[in-house]
């Protein structure tokens, strides 16, 4: 399982790309996109995936 | 949004003389945001380094531009007056942006405007999000504009959480103002203001969160104080949730170095689809606001004219050019031109000394009135200093508050909606403007059509353009010498 981000309510603020602990954010296209095959839910890094911890918007950075 | 101030007649003439006469008709939008002391009020190292800064001099912001690059998006705070999803070109206040740059599309914005702008003085980064927690964007930005105009002062605006692990860069690039949001010293009541903070690595909610967050505030405000960066400590007045309080919190950003305290009014418009907005609620009157300032008036020094600018904003301020240099606007390349700025600041040198001594012989007229009555003037000012506006185009008004004492700038009052578009026969203006002029006494601009002025005389507003294009301390000192010196005392004995 992988964290993904909703486009339409992304305010591509870009905090969770800095915060990812696996380089798995990144810009594409002026939407920030989450590669599904870095993403570890953070697990072994931190108790809470970072992105949806970060993001200001609620069910923004959401589970694939 | 604008009421632009004219550019053209201060850059097209080529002496000093003619630039000179073209301010006295244009120039800045007068009077708001940082101290409102002058050089004799502030010791001289202080004085020099906020003298060309309009959001921390009062007196500099008649005279000098800033403008608010949007490099730092991220934040790491949800604050419950604020909606990020929001955003607006038309809208005037903190957080609002409409176009993120890049540090290097930054860069060449800045010097866009450098070259254009002669009153540019200082660069801030105020967001949209933090800039302590962007913090590679904003130094990268600061480290590029430093590089073409070495003079420029370099300023922050922060929510302080992440200030802490940054404040040796910060005096490292000369960073020389800080500002930092501090709206509660009380874990409590930042509970209701903050819902959530992003630290070391996870969320922390409720009291946790706030207590977090002060104790990181207080923390980063005593070392910006020990080496010297000077601070501004920007409070949000929430009517019901922090306004009792922040009469503590003045005492305390006092105590811990602060150099000047900036109470603002709550924006809580619905629209705006923040927390508060969309939870009722509101934000407080004029009257509350300055009751507020005058309260904390004795403790951190406080600014009244503050104009809770874009975090995009451009220029003087009370004007907004952002929309004239927007990125698609800006050269691929470009390089910095000092000329008018250099001659822009000779100009301003004469033109300040001229006002200093025209707010002494009003000082002198209102001492000699000897009279214990206190008024509130607005006055319609495109800004040098100056009643140079005509009333119909008034975004907003100055108000200054008279006395035998002397004349004080106690802060400006937006007009919605300006008469001179809606047309001025609809009520709804009229209304409006009675209201945002509520309390006034007299308000001075430089023309007013008879038509509306019978209509504003009838619904008890004097307004007058007698002293056109004067100084606004003497016009003031004129009229209450007039109004309530010796001869007014006379009359009534």
């Amino acid at each position: 399982m992988a964290y993904k981000i909703i486009a339409s309510e992304c305010t591509v603020c870009g905090a969770c790309e800095f915060e990812c602990p696996n380089a798995a954010i990144s810009m594409k296209r002026d939407m920030y996109v989450i590669d599904a095959v870095k993403c570890t839910q953070c697990e072994g890094h931190y108790d809470t995936p970072q992105c949806a911890s970060v993001c200001p918007v609620p069910d923004t950075c959401v589970l694939a | 949004m604008a009421n632009f101030v004219s550019l053209d007649n201060l850059l097209t003439p080529t002496s000093a003389d003619a630039m000179r006469e073209a301010l006295k008709a244009s120039g800045c939008s007068s009077s708001s945001c940082g101290s409102s002391a002058g050089a004799a009020d502030l010791p001289p190292g202080v004085w020099h380094r906020i003298k060309d800064h309009p959001c921390y001099s009062e007196e500099a912001h008649h005279y000098f531009a800033r403008m608010h690059v949007a490099v730092a998006p991220a934040c790491n705070i949800q604050c419950h007056y604020c909606n990020r999803k929001y955003d607006c070109a038309n809208e005037s206040r903190p957080g609002v942006v409409s176009e993120k740059l890049t540090p290097e599309q930054a860069m060449r914005k800045v010097v866009t405007v450098a070259n254009e702008v002669p009153q540019l003085s200082v660069l801030g980064i105020a967001g949209h999000g933090d800039a302590c927690y962007d913090w590679k964007k904003t130094k990268e930005t600061f480290s590029l504009v430093s590089k073409q105009i070495p003079d420029i002062k370099l300023c922050i605006s922060t929510n302080g959480l992440a200030l802490l692990d940054h404040v040796d860069e910060l005096a490292d690039m000369n960073v020389d103002h800080v500002t930092i949001t501090i709206n509660t010293i009380d874990p409590e009541i930042g509970s209701r203001i903050y819902p959530w903070i992003f630290y070391k690595n996870r969320r922390f909610t409720g009291r946790e969160a706030s207590q977090i967050l002060h104790e990181r505030q207080m923390q980063a405000l005593e070392m910006l104080a020990a080496r010297g960066i000077l601070t501004k400590i920007n409070s949000v007045m929430i009517p019901g949730i922090n306004d009792k309080h922040l009469k503590v919190v003045n005492a305390e950003v006092k105590k811990r170095g602060a150099f000047l305290h900036n109470i603002m009014p709550l924006i809580s418009d619905p629209a705006h689809g923040t927390h508060f907005g969309l939870t009722g609620q509101r934000g407080p009157k004029h009257s509350e606001l300055k009751a507020l300032q005058d309260v904390c008036a004795g403790g951190a020094n406080l600014m009244r004219h503050c104009r809770q600018c874009r975090a995009d904003a451009v220029g003087l301020r009370g004007e907004d050019r952002g929309q004239e240099f927007t990125l698609d606007r800006l050269p691929d390349e470009i390089t910095y031109d000092p000329s008018k700025r250099q001659a822009y600041r000779a100009v301003v040198a004469r033109e300040r000394s001229d006002h200093l001594a025209a707010k002494q012989d009003a000082r002198m007229t209102l001492g000699a009135a000897d009279s214990d009555a206190s008024i509130l003037v607005a006055i319609a000012t495109k800004g040098g200093g100056r009643i140079n506006q005509h009333f119909g185009h008034a975004k907003e008004f100055q108000v200054y508050e008279a006395s035998s004492a002397g004349v004080v700038f106690v802060g400006h009052r937006k007009v919605d909606g300006a008469y001179c578009r809606g047309g001025f026969g609809e009520d709804a203006v009229l209304d409006n403007l009675i209201r945002t002029l509520e309390g006034i006494d007299i308000v001075l601009c430089s023309k007013i059509g008879d038509c509306p002025k019978k209509q504003l005389d009838s619904a008890g507003i004097r307004v007058s353009d007698e002293w056109a294009y004067e100084y606004i301390e003497s016009a003031i000192s004129t009229h209450y010498a007039r109004e309530y010196g010796a001869a007014f005392q006379a009359r009534r004995a």
